[in-house]
């Protein structure tokens, strides 16, 4: 009886946040999906045009080519970055993790102004290269592909940082020296020993960057100029523009799918990883 | 594998010296180890004696100094380029690596074959006894186990030397004292040139052909290990190594091979080994270890005599160990066996002790000790 009554405490706790997640969280996406299959009339209209439409494939296209850039060139720098923390002092990591840590405190809306600032026709990028006498004409750096991808990768590169630092972190720093010493060059060193053993925080940082991108909206809207567009923007557009409530939910439903698709994936590889690596002692 | 004493290389260190800024970690060492010799590194942490192994490893360059193979300079070798195996401190076993393939490591990325590698690698495991734990993973292997594949790891490419860094020390002590005896059995049947990093002196003393004791970055003493034990030079030596007393006396008359030192009322009759000299009337620092002191029995006579009182005492099972008071010489640890003692120990007990001339040996007093 006792039990039961701190039971029923217990539950009571979780309640708002139960009542959160399902009210203000859960139910709305129930309300999308259905909404993709209902508007602008039953059934699954909307989800044909994912083969027929080509604006749909288009952005969809242009989305998954700027994360999978994005996602790879914020793992390259940021795995360079966190191999560079690993091994440093512990005082000097401090400092290392105090410069990734601080964009992140930044308003993305000031980072992108600020990147289109620096990358527009007259600006600071474009004045420095023909000043220098590289290119005669500015280069179009912003409102293409490109300009999104430099903005994304700049904001995902500590979102990149931290899981593979984490797991650097794990990796006894005298399995380097142990693999030098028995013959190993540098290079040999880090192929067989600390690659395989960074492959974990490698893979989850991958995911996150991935997933993070995929929904990205403020830098791409900027950047882009509304020349590029990508699914959030594309989805704002059909929603709040155009009111095709069907075709913007329909691409929203896509995106949760392939989210969910995603960290799917994800787990098995690391449920593998967890099989290679040290993680079972 | 199956290499003979020649198989081992001889390592020559000459004025071997390592600065970090304004501190000097290891100053002037000079020492050679022959072939097939097993030589200890001992000191107390912060002796310079992991830099030392560092520096012949070829982790950390030295700041003055080489290091000789078999008279060949490889002070500027990178440490992939020495062929030295190496036992780190914890074995540094890579986590993501069954057994089989932290032992094959060293022949992949020297790039041999693969037929070759499988025999050398079968051959290394079975030297440590391991063959059935091939595939198992570091982490499902005991501390021992963990130590042997680095072992084989450390010898299957059959390296010039072996370099052990305090490999005992992350073991228990029962287990420490098995894998001595393996590691000890090992050395003899590889007949390879080792040279062990440690800090344990019942380890430096049971293992090696050599011992270099190490304090404050320099070389103490160098030599064999019931050299060092018999006849320490300096008290850190004579402390650090096993435990001692120390007596404290003016010399009064020495000739011939003999002098008497005063200690208040006390007379300590002292022999001088090889023409060793003390001047008449300097103090001098005398080592006596504890099992070499004797409890007379009433009418019985030694070369010193001196009278005191037990003051505390232990049951040791094998020995007795008393702390004895006396007037002249201050507290004396005396180690009893304790299998037909001449007496029963109790506190404030009287005793008579007693000790040969040649038992104690003179040493120097160190300046930093």
């Amino acid at each position: 009886m006792n039990a039961l009554r701190r039971d029923a405490g217990w539950w009571a706790l979780l309640l708002p946040a139960f009542l959160l997640m399902t009210v203000l969280y859960v139910a709305p996406i129930v309300q999308v999906l259905a909404i993709s299959v209902t508007e602008p009339q039953p059934g699954f209209g909307n989800y044909e045009r994912l083969l027929t439409n080509a604006g749909v494939q288009r952005v969809i296209g242009t989305t998954l080519r700027v994360c999978a850039m994005t996602t790879a060139l914020a793992l390259l720098l940021g795995y360079a970055l966190s191999y560079v923390i690993a091994l440093a002092r512990p005082a000097v990591q401090r400092y290392w993790l105090l410069v990734v840590l601080v964009p992140l405190w930044i308003s993305v809306l000031v980072r992108a102004f600020a990147w289109v600032t620096l990358l527009r026709q007259q600006g600071l990028v474009n004045q420095g290269l023909q000043a220098v006498g590289l290119v005669d004409e500015p280069l179009r750096l912003v409102w293409n592909e490109f300009g999104i991808v430099v903005g994304m990768v700049h904001y995902m590169v500590p979102y990149a940082v931290l899981p593979m630092l984490a797991g650097m972190r794990e990796i006894d720093p005298r399995l380097l020296a142990a693999a030098r010493g028995l013959g190993a060059s540098r290079r040999a060193a880090f192929l067989r020993v600390f690659l395989p053993l960074s492959l974990p925080g490698l893979v989850a940082a991958g995911v996150l960057v991935f997933i993070f991108s995929l929904g990205f909206y403020i830098t791409p809207a900027i950047l882009g100029g509304g020349k590029t567009l990508m699914a959030a923007e594309w989805i704002k557009l059909q929603i709040l523009d155009l009111v095709r409530w069907g075709m913007g939910t329909m691409l929203a439903t896509v995106l949760v799918v392939a989210i969910l698709a995603t960290l799917v994936l994800f787990s098995r590889v690391v449920d593998l990883n967890r099989l290679f690596g040290g993680a079972r002692a | 594998m199956s290499g003979t004493a020649a198989a081992g290389h001889a390592l020559d260190l000459r004025g071997l010296t390592r600065r970090y800024g304004t501190f000097t970690a290891v100053r002037g060492v000079s020492l050679r180890v022959e072939r097939g010799q097993f030589l200890t590194l001992l000191g107390p942490s912060g002796s310079g004696k992991t830099t030392i192994l560092m520096m012949v490893a070829g982790f950390v360059p030295p700041s003055e100094g080489q290091v000789l193979l078999d008279g060949a300079d490889i002070t500027p070798l990178p440490p992939e380029r020495r062929h030295f195996g190496m036992v780190f401190q914890g074995y540094a076993l890579f986590p993501h690596m069954t057994v089989a393939e932290n032992v094959v490591f060293p022949l992949r990325v020297r790039g041999l074959g693969r037929a070759e590698r499988d025999g050398k690698v079968r051959a290394a495991l079975d030297l440590v006894q391991l063959s059935p734990f091939a595939e198992r993973r570091p982490a499902q292997l005991s501390g021992g186990q963990q130590q042997r594949v680095a072992l084989a790891r450390a010898l299957v490419f059959d390296p010039a030397l072996l370099l052990l860094d305090e490999p005992l020390s992350a073991l228990d002590k029962k287990l420490r004292a098995e894998l001595q005896d393996e590691l000890k059995a090992l050395h003899r049947r590889v007949g390879r040139t080792f040279v062990n990093v440690t800090h344990d002196q019942d380890e430096a003393l049971s293992l090696s052909d050599r011992v270099a004791i190490l304090n404050h970055g320099r070389l103490v003493q160098f030599g064999a290990p019931a050299e060092l034990y018999e006849r320490p030079r300096t008290s850190f030596v004579a402390d650090f190594l096993g435990k001692s007393n120390f007596l404290r006396g003016t010399v009064r008359g020495a000739q011939g091979g003999a002098a008497v030192l005063e200690a208040g009322a006390t007379r300590i009759a002292q022999a001088l080994p090889d023409g060793a000299a003390l001047p008449s009337g300097a103090a001098a620092l005398l080592s006596l270890r504890p099992e070499k002191i004797a409890v007379l029995a009433e009418g019985e006579g030694a070369d010193t005599v001196v009278g005191g009182r037990i003051a505390a005492w232990s049951y040791l099972g094998a020995d007795f160990a008393l702390d004895v008071r006396t007037d002249d010489l201050g507290t004396l640890r005396v180690v009893l066996p304790s299998w037909r003692a001449p007496i029963r120990p109790a506190e404030g007990m009287a005793v008579r002790l007693g000790w040969t001339a040649d038992a104690a040996v003179p040493v120097e007093e160190d300046a930093a000790a």
